[in-house]
């Protein structure tokens, strides 16, 4: 969604007309759907796997569920390597923390760092965010840092270009203190529907589930997708 | 160099400088630093079930002084306390260095700083100030306490040397040892912090020698599940219960020694 508003942007101020295909000029963006769940001892996080350059997908596989520290991941939606470079700095950071304190770090503390980086850089930068993940002192929490830079905890979350296909069916879907394997179900449901709305969104469904006792990731390929009409 | 100047008897001084060490491996700066706090009055921090509570024991120089004035306990966070024995400038301008570490903690990562983190923190500084001859060592110990719902009741000392301690309960100043062996007494982890107030009071009532020093103000606060996590001076009457208690316990103890006669 931010996404396409950047790039409709970049055509009018390049003076490259039809002559050359969009992806030799277009950002890498991953378009996106990207979405986070609390449930009773820890969360689950799903991602679609699109990255496009334009028109082409450069990484029809991509991992856009990307570990910050042992039981703490980030989504990324925006700009690829905004993302990526933000969420290295912040790894750095956290674990740098992490060391001095001598004990895991919050959840809370390393969604501060992104909203710290998110917010000073917010004129450079193009980063829709969602930190997630399990600290014994507060157990599974999801944090949604959007472009420009805010910072509020939820109890579930979206992003992503994909994200606004799904609004209606997470406002009506999601339930307090569901179990995993209703979270589960719930968010690779999700994104199905939104990557079969969503032209930046495709590809295969990556999953992870954090809690205490560590995170297990999962992938759900695209012949194994959820259906939701018999076409 | 002044550290190869002989004194009269002919040995040679090292404790010039805090850069110099002695021959047995002593730095003696860093040690007489050390006996400015043991110069001063007693402070006590002690750490219960449901919070922590200090006392200080405020010698009191002259009549003409305001009443609370040079307060030797200090907030330096709203969770976090901190009791100071030694020379009290020092000690004032360490309270800024930890209000600052705790104050850009928390803009860094967006909570509470931890009290153990905050302690090593402070620490560093002073120890920084122990390593050069162009500076001295501070000449205070401080007592931090602090109250969250993450960690509890947390309680650390820092001294001039730069090593900080965590404790249950901890006393600094001249009459530490004598104060010590009354917290030894105590079962503070089965106690709360109303119950360790008037103990800590009475503490301070027991360690404070009435022939060499004569009058002294009672500086009380704590920090807890009773003031919802907020560090601040015990409201007055419960100081007054306590300042009650601490002194009907003294004469109860002195009648006990006549009967005993």
């Amino acid at each position: 969604m931010a996404a396409a508003t950047a790039t409709r942007f970049c055509q009018q101020l390049s003076s490259v007309s039809d002559m050359s295909p969009d992806w030799t000029t277009k950002e890498v963006s991953t378009g996106t759907t990207i979405m986070a769940v609390e449930y009773e001892g820890g969360v689950v996080i799903g991602a679609d796997s699109r990255t496009t350059t334009g028109a082409y997908i450069a990484n029809r596989v991509t991992d856009k569920l990307t570990p910050i520290h042992d039981r703490i991941f980030c989504c990324r939606s925006g700009s690829a390597a905004d993302t990526q470079a933000i969420a290295d700095i912040v790894t750095y950071q956290l674990g740098f923390h992490s060391i001095e304190l001598d004990e895991a770090p919050l959840v809370q503390t390393a969604a501060n760092l992104f909203k710290a980086s998110c917010y000073r850089y917010r004129e450079e930068l193009m980063a829709g965010i969602i930190v997630a993940g399990w600290d014994k002192r507060r157990g599974g929490q999801v944090y949604t840092v959007p472009v420009g830079g805010m910072l509020v905890r939820q109890p579930v979350s979206v992003g992503g270009s994909g994200s606004t296909y799904i609004y209606g069916f997470m406002d009506s879907n999601y339930k307090p203190n569901m179990t995993k394997e209703q979270c589960l179900h719930l968010v690779s449901g999700a994104l199905s529907l939104a990557m079969e709305r969503d032209g930046s969104s495709g590809g295969v469904i990556r999953l992870a589930a954090i809690s205490e006792s560590g995170v297990e990731r999962q992938v759900i390929l695209g012949n194994q997708l959820p259906k939701w009409s018999t076409a | 160099m002044r550290e190869g100047l002989k004194t009269q008897d002919g040995g040679i001084q090292y404790d010039l400088s805090a850069s110099t060490f002695s021959p047995d491996g002593r730095v003696f700066q860093v040690e007489y630093a050390m006996k400015a706090v043991e110069n001063s009055s007693t402070a006590i921090g002690i750490r219960c079930k449901d919070g922590v509570v200090f006392g200080v024991e405020k010698l009191v120089l002259s009549k003409l002084y305001e009443q609370g004035s040079n307060k030797r306990i200090f907030n330096v966070d709203r969770h976090v306390g901190m009791a100071v024995a030694g020379l009290l400038a020092d000690a004032r301008s360490l309270s800024e260095v930890a209000r600052e570490e705790a104050s850009n903690f928390r803009s860094n990562y967006g909570h509470n700083i931890p009290l153990k983190h905050l302690s090593e923190r402070v620490a560093m500084y002073v120890h920084a100030y122990t390593l050069y001859s162009a500076v001295r060592p501070f000449g205070c110990s401080f007592i931090l306490g602090s109250y969250d719902q993450d960690d509890g009741p947390q309680l650390y000392m820092v001294d001039p040397s730069g090593i900080s301690y965590g404790y249950w309960g901890c006393a600094i100043g001249k009459a530490k040892q004598a104060a010590k062996t009354e917290i030894e007494k105590l079962q503070m982890k089965d106690m709360t912090c109303r119950e360790l107030v008037k103990e800590v009071a009475k503490i301070i009532y027991i360690v404070h020698d009435e022939v060499k020093d004569k009058a002294f103000e009672l500086e009380l606060s704590w920090v807890g599940e009773v003031t919802n996590g907020k560090h601040e001076l015990v409201p007055k009457d419960v100081r007054e219960e306590a300042e009650k208690y601490a002194k009907d316990s003294l004469e109860e103890e002195d009648d006990s020694d006549e009967e005993n006669m």
